[in-house]
């Protein structure tokens, strides 16, 4: 007798029937299941409903809000930001987190505008910014993982850096006349309907697909959120800790300097001021979105609809002539904290034991 | 000697030296002191008067860090601060009053009190991790200052107040003055009361403060108090010092600028134990370091740049005794380790063997780690 | 020092195969100045549960260390399925099918059980993880041990039993031919370790060699078919379970022979007056989960010793008596009136004083000076706008660090560079400065020198012979019953007896920690 004779060889009686026509209804019975108060499927679902009751306030008091053109403009104005949320978020979920990537936007901005300048192709120039993100990001995630120094600091010399060297480059703003650059700022695909949508916003919805994609179809990503739960327990199950912390700074990088092109679409200029404190709205679109900041738990989706709250409350405060901007930043400080307090008493009450 | 060279004060002090070295160099008269009027002049008067706001500030997140915590608000309590003074002396019956500054002043650090006692009470209270805790009234605190000064650039005209910012006490500036009382009180009130204590050991090991019976809790909210406090302070100057109110970029970043201070001057963001010199020389190489990029004549936005390459050299050359203290602290189990971890009886036997002597460094000669490998981590690589 | 030959070389349970599928001998395994394992074997074989058994620092860990990869061996052998070989690293020896199960559950609370069984080795469909598949594969596994557990649930809204038996799960998902559980049954309540000896007997049976890691001597009993005992890491011997007469085995564990045990010096009794009001009275004091109410009275000038396995309760009812974990059940008097211990601040103003028996996580504050680890609990009760003056503390820790000969006698050395036993009496004088009433001393020699040892035992004579009330708690025996004046003997979280110091041996206790039953 030999153990391995032992184990079982043919299907498992007790194991689930092939896929049939039952399968989608148990799917959908199982999220059901799944999205228990304080769960995180529940913090996406008040999210969502959070923007559809702002967004109906602001149908209901303001003329015009409510058109379809105004909410996909929520999308338009901000799909850097959606950019900058999915990379914040791959971070946060390890329990990380990136204060460079507002800077990294600004440095992309001018990169891009002075290659240009300088008569640069703009598949060239967009690829010089993506790599220069990419490195920024890789040395960091490096700095936090080898040297083991808090995310917190090292990402704040590497806003430092990324910041400084937008002086080194330029000073003053500089102006974008490149025609592709030019095209992916004013062309528009047609949407029925009488709307439209930039280009700019499909590569925030695809960059978004692709990072669902990743965290939840790939073992990379899978790490991710086993490092956020329980970054020693993910060591001793043998999962590859390290590549993974380095790899979560590498996509925060790349995605704010993805971000920064996008956001030079929308500025069509590059300066060194641009984005200042950036990251702070993609870090309060993330944790609005329904992200832990201590990590492990969320979704890129929740911070998509983060960042279009954010837009809402600002949308709002425009439409409404009566409000000054200051208050986009209270509202924001005071949904952060609801949330803030809110995940702290339903993590407390998850805990078994306790 | 082998005293020196460990000393956590070494590195920043060498890179504080060099720096004024370097402007020596650059302009031989950039030590030289002169009075006029009855008043100290010179760069390095200069470089103390505008040191002081980011000092105080870096003062209060030194006990704050201490604590194993953060306080991100600080650069919104400056705005608000701001704000609230000045809207104060505007609104006043005679706004160029000894009166009115005073009535103003008081106000403003009484809303202080109530911020900082609002962070304090979600972190030691609701026990909510402090960077978010903090990071809600960062958000907030710049649109409250705004909503304070109804986005306008309030300009005040008082005396009293602008002594703050300009004024001179004994041909000292005001600012060096205010923040080394402050200072020196600090340093009084955590060493000759038993608060510094106490704080430690809070930061060190909140479970065994806990059992020793001390109130971490009202400790903790104390330093979240008087962090805000300090910023509010710096915010009275920054204001004074330009006679307004500019809720938009009074004290932008000085919390990030603060936490560098903190971190340069070696208090580790751990928490535990925390050295006020080390803050001080921290907050003097920072303003040195603009007053450096001044003097050469680069454009004064890249200070942030040199900013960012001090900070990497300071840690790079702290690197090794990071690595030493993290050897130490750590067991000869898989190695990242923050919580729970193997059950340890490794522990037990390292430290329940007989006769054995020093069981806190025995795991830095413990037999090789071989985890390391699986866990990629970077004891391999430290080693 | 193998007080008994190494076990019969005989495998001989009816059935089983007679090759070992893993072996290990003449393990040794140094840390500087101590040999924590020294020539140890140990052979497990398929289709067994092999109990490995010792008190604290006995070694057993390290040996589950050396064996699963963590640690590596200064030298010996570990062949396994008859090939010489060791691993440098846990997943080494998970990919030769040696899993381990620890006793805190190492797995991601955040993720879903299916993710949790698979994590790492998701089935994959071109490119992507194949959700249905992992789903189809954690299902399978669940059934193969007979769990009903919802897959697609997250672990962590499941009790910790639960979690274990996951763990287990991800534990056999690859191909386990030897499954290492470390301590799983410490949190677990009595239906829960039913649920998991049942999946471990279906393992078994299904030729799974099982390392089986317990303080609780009942399940040991319960579930395994050989045992191997460790003792100061040293080989005491190898034993088919059923050969080994409990008494016997706790011997073996402790390290004494009956016949060789020895009339012990005792200090001598301190007399309670039949009317006295106990200083400590405590009525059916208890914490869900960690210990059935007790009931326990400490008078003045009396020793109480606590007598127990590791997780007989000792620790729970010493952290209960002072407020370091709230009670859920009992009542409790100080000098006969009642009070309330929600926080240790509140135990020290009735003038208690508590020191931990895990030193270093809940006593030492190592950054900090002799000193002040000396004055912090006498300071946090002063608070701190009432600084010590600096000659009363100066005075104080000059005569504290004499008093216990606290060694370097330098009050500015940091408490980490201090041995373990110096650290112990810093963290004892620590109290003794709060000049408290009662003192609950929990495993205070544990990991120190004889000689601080020693001196720490004359000091707890002499304080009750003072007037103080101590609670003390050891895994010593024979330090208990020489000290204590009443002895109270704990068992798989229940007080089982009570006996007198002075009239009682040790293995008057063995037998009750043994058996159970009142002798």
């Amino acid at each position: 007798m030999t153990v391995s004779d032992t184990r079982p060889t043919a299907p498992d009686p007790a194991a689930p029937p092939p896929a049939g026509p039952g399968d989608r209804r148990r799917a959908w019975q199982r999220w059901l299941r799944s999205t228990t108060t304080g769960s995180r499927t529940f913090s996406v679902l008040v999210t969502g409903v959070l923007l559809v009751v702002l967004f109906g306030t602001g149908s209901a008091r303001y003329e015009n809000f409510g058109s379809p053109q105004v909410a996909l403009n929520l999308l338009v104005d901000n799909a850097h930001l959606v950019v900058l949320a999915v990379g914040m978020t791959f971070v946060i979920l390890t329990g990380g987190i990136d204060l460079s990537s507002g800077a990294v936007v600004a440095l992309s901005t001018v990169i891009a505008a002075s290659l240009l300048e300088a008569g640069w192709p703009a598949p060239v120039a967009i690829a010089v910014v993506l790599a220069t993100g990419a490195l920024l990001g890789w040395l960091m995630g490096a700095a936090v993982h080898h040297l083991q120094l808090q995310p917190f600091i090292v990402t704040l010399a590497g806003m430092f850096l990324a910041r400084g060297l937008c002086f080194v480059i330029s000073v003053p703003s500089i102006p974008i006349r490149d025609p592709f650059f030019q095209s992916m700022a004013q062309d528009v695909v047609e949407l029925p309907g009488n709307t439209f949508l930039t280009y700019s916003v499909f590569i925030a919805l695809a960059v978004l697909a692709a990072a669902v994609w990743v965290l939840h179809r790939t073992r990379f990503g899978r790490t991710v959120y086993a490092i956020g739960g329980n970054e020693s327990s993910a060591a001793l199950m043998g999962l590859a800790v390290g590549r993974t912390k380095v790899g979560v700074y590498v996509i925060s990088g790349t995605c704010s300097a993805l971000a920064g092109l996008l956001f030079t679409f929308y500025m069509l200029s590059g300066y060194s001021l641009h984005a200042i404190g950036m990251e702070l709205d993609a870090i309060a679109a993330v944790v609005i979105g329904g992200t832990l900041l201590t990590g492990g738990a969320g979704y890129v989706v929740g911070s998509l609809l983060g960042v279009l709250v954010l837009g809402t409350i600002q949308a709002l405060i425009s439409f409404d002539g009566g409000l000054s901007s200051w208050w986009t930043r209270i509202t924001v400080g005071v949904l952060l904290l609801v949330f803030v307090v809110v995940q702290r008493l339903t993590t407390r009450r998850a805990r078994p034991g306790t | 000697m082998n005293r020196l060279t460990r000393s956590p004060l070494l590195w920043p002090l060498l890179a504080l030296a060099a720096l004024l070295l370097f402007n020596l160099v650059v302009n031989p008269g950039f030590f030289a002191v002169r009075i006029q009027d009855g008043h100290l002049f010179g760069s390095l008067v200069d470089v103390l008067k505008n040191a002081a706001p980011t000092l105080l500030i870096a003062i209060g997140m030194t006990l704050v860090i201490a604590s194993r915590g953060i306080d991100l608000s600080v650069g919104a309590v400056v705005a608000i601060a701001g704000a609230i003074a000045c809207n104060s002396l505007v609104s006043a019956p005679d706004p160029t009053s000894a009166g009115a500054a005073v009535v103003a002043i008081s106000t403003a650090l009484g809303v202080a009190l109530l911020l900082g006692a609002w962070n304090g009470l979600l972190v030691s209270v609701f026990g909510i991790q402090p960077i978010i805790a903090t990071l809600v009234l960062m958000t907030a605190g710049r649109g409250i200052a705004m909503l304070i000064t109804d986005g306008q650039i309030i300009t005040v005209d008082n005396d009293t107040y602008g002594w703050l910012g300009g004024g001179h006490l004994l041909g000292i500036p005001a600012q060096v003055v205010v923040a080394g009382l402050i200072l020196l009180t600090v340093a009084l009130l955590t060493r000759r009361t038993a608060l510094g204590m106490l704080l430690e050991a809070v930061g060190i090991n909140p479970e065994a403060a806990r059992l020793a019976g001390v109130r971490s809790r009202s400790i903790v909210w104390t330093v979240y108090v008087f962090a805000a406090l300090a910023a509010a302070v710096a915010g009275l100057m920054i204001s004074a010092q330009v006679t307004a109110a500019d809720a938009n970029r009074a004290g932008l970043f000085i919390e990030l600028d603060a936490i560098l201070a903190v971190v340069i001057g070696g208090t580790s963001l751990a928490g535990g134990r925390y050295s006020l010199t080390g803050t001080v020389v921290g907050a003097l190489i920072l303003q040195t370091l603009t007053t450096t990029v001044y003097t050469v004549g680069i454009p004064p936005d890249m200070t942030t740049l040199f900013k960012a390459l001090v900070v990497i050299v300071v840690f790079l050359l702290q690197a090794p005794r990071l690595r030493a203290v993290m050897a130490r602290r750590r067991r000869p189990a898989p190695p990242p380790l923050p919580s729970g971890g193997l059950p340890d009886e490794a522990a037990a036997v390292l430290t329940g063997g007989p006769a054995l002597g020093d069981d806190e460094h025995t795991p830095a000669h413990a037999p090789a780690p071989t985890a390391s490998g699986t866990t990629g981590s970077g004891r391999g690589a430290l080693r | 020092m193998r007080t008994t030959p190494a076990g019969p070389a005989d495998p001989a349970a009816p059935g089983a195969p007679s090759r070992p599928v893993v072996e290990m001998s003449g393990i040794t395994i140094e840390f500087p100045g101590v040999k924590a394992l020294q020539d140890v074997d140990l052979r497990l074989f398929p289709g067994e549960v092999h109990a490995l058994m010792g008190e604290n620092g006995a070694g057993k860990s390290t040996l589950i260390k050396a064996l699963t990869g963590v640690y590596s061996y200064d030298s010996g052998t570990v062949t396994v399925g008859g090939t010489e070989r060791g691993f440098s690293s846990p997943a080494e020896a998970q990919a030769a099918g040696i899993s381990t199960v620890y006793q805190e559950v190492n797995l991601c609370p955040n993720l879903s059980v299916t993710e949790n069984i698979v994590l790492g080795r998701e089935p994959r469909r071109r490119g992507s993880i194949d959700r249905r598949a992992s789903r189809t594969r954690a299902r399978a596994v669940l059934s193969r041990l007979h769990l009903d557990v919802d897959p697609d649930s997250t672990l962590g809204t499941h009790p910790i039993a639960v979690q274990q038996l996951v763990a287990i799960a991800r534990a056999v998902d690859t191909d386990c031919r030897v499954l290492v559980l470390d301590e799983p049954t410490s949190s677990l309540d009595a239906g829960e370790v039913a649920e998991l000896f049942r999946v471990v007997r279906a393992l078994r049976d299904s030729g799974v060699a099982i390392l089986f890691v317990s303080h609780f001597l009942d399940q040991v009993y319960e579930i395994s078919d050989r045992m191997t005992v460790l003792r100061n890491g040293q080989l005491v011997g190898e034993h088919r379970t059923a050969d080994l007469p409990r008494l016997r085995l706790v011997q073996e564990m402790i390290g004494r022979e009956l016949a060789t045990l020895e009339d012990l010096e005792r200090a001598a009794a301190h007399p309670v007056p039949s009317d006295a009001v106990p200083r400590l009275s405590g009525r059916g004091i208890g914490r869900t989960g960690a210990l059935a109410p007790v009931d326990l009275d400490v008078h003045a000038g009396r020793v109480v010793g606590l007598a127990g396995l590791l997780g007989s309760g000792r620790t729970e009812l010493t952290r209960l008596l002072f407020g370091a974990d709230r009670a859920t059940s009992g009542e409790l008097r100080v000098d006969g009136r009642p009070v309330r211990l929600r926080s240790p601040r509140q135990a020290i103003a009735h003038r208690i004083a508590f020191s931990s028996e895990d030193r270093k996580a809940e006593g030492v504050v190592g950054d900090l000076t002799v000193r002040d680890n000396l004055l912090l609990a006498l300071q946090a009760r002063r608070g701190w706008l009432r600084p010590i003056p600096r000659r009363t503390g100066d005075e104080l820790v000059a005569k504290y660090m004499a008093a216990l000969d606290v060694r370097p006698a330098d009050p500015d050395a940091l408490l980490r560079n201090l041995s373990g036993g110096n650290q112990q009496k810093v963290l004892l004088a620590r109290w003794l400065l709060t000049e408290p009433r009662l003192l609950l001393l929990d495993e205070p020699t544990r990991g120190i020198d004889i000689g601080a040892k020693a001196q720490i035992q004359q000091l707890v004579a002499q304080l009750a012979a003072d007037g103080m009330s101590v609670v003390f708690v050891s895994a010593e025996l024979e330090e208990v019953v020489r000290i204590c004046d009443q002895v109270v003997v704990l068992r798989d979280r229940h007080k089982v007896a009570e006996l007198d110091g002075a009239t009682s041996s040790v293995d008057d206790v063995v037998d009750l920690i043994a058996r159970g039953g009142r002798s």
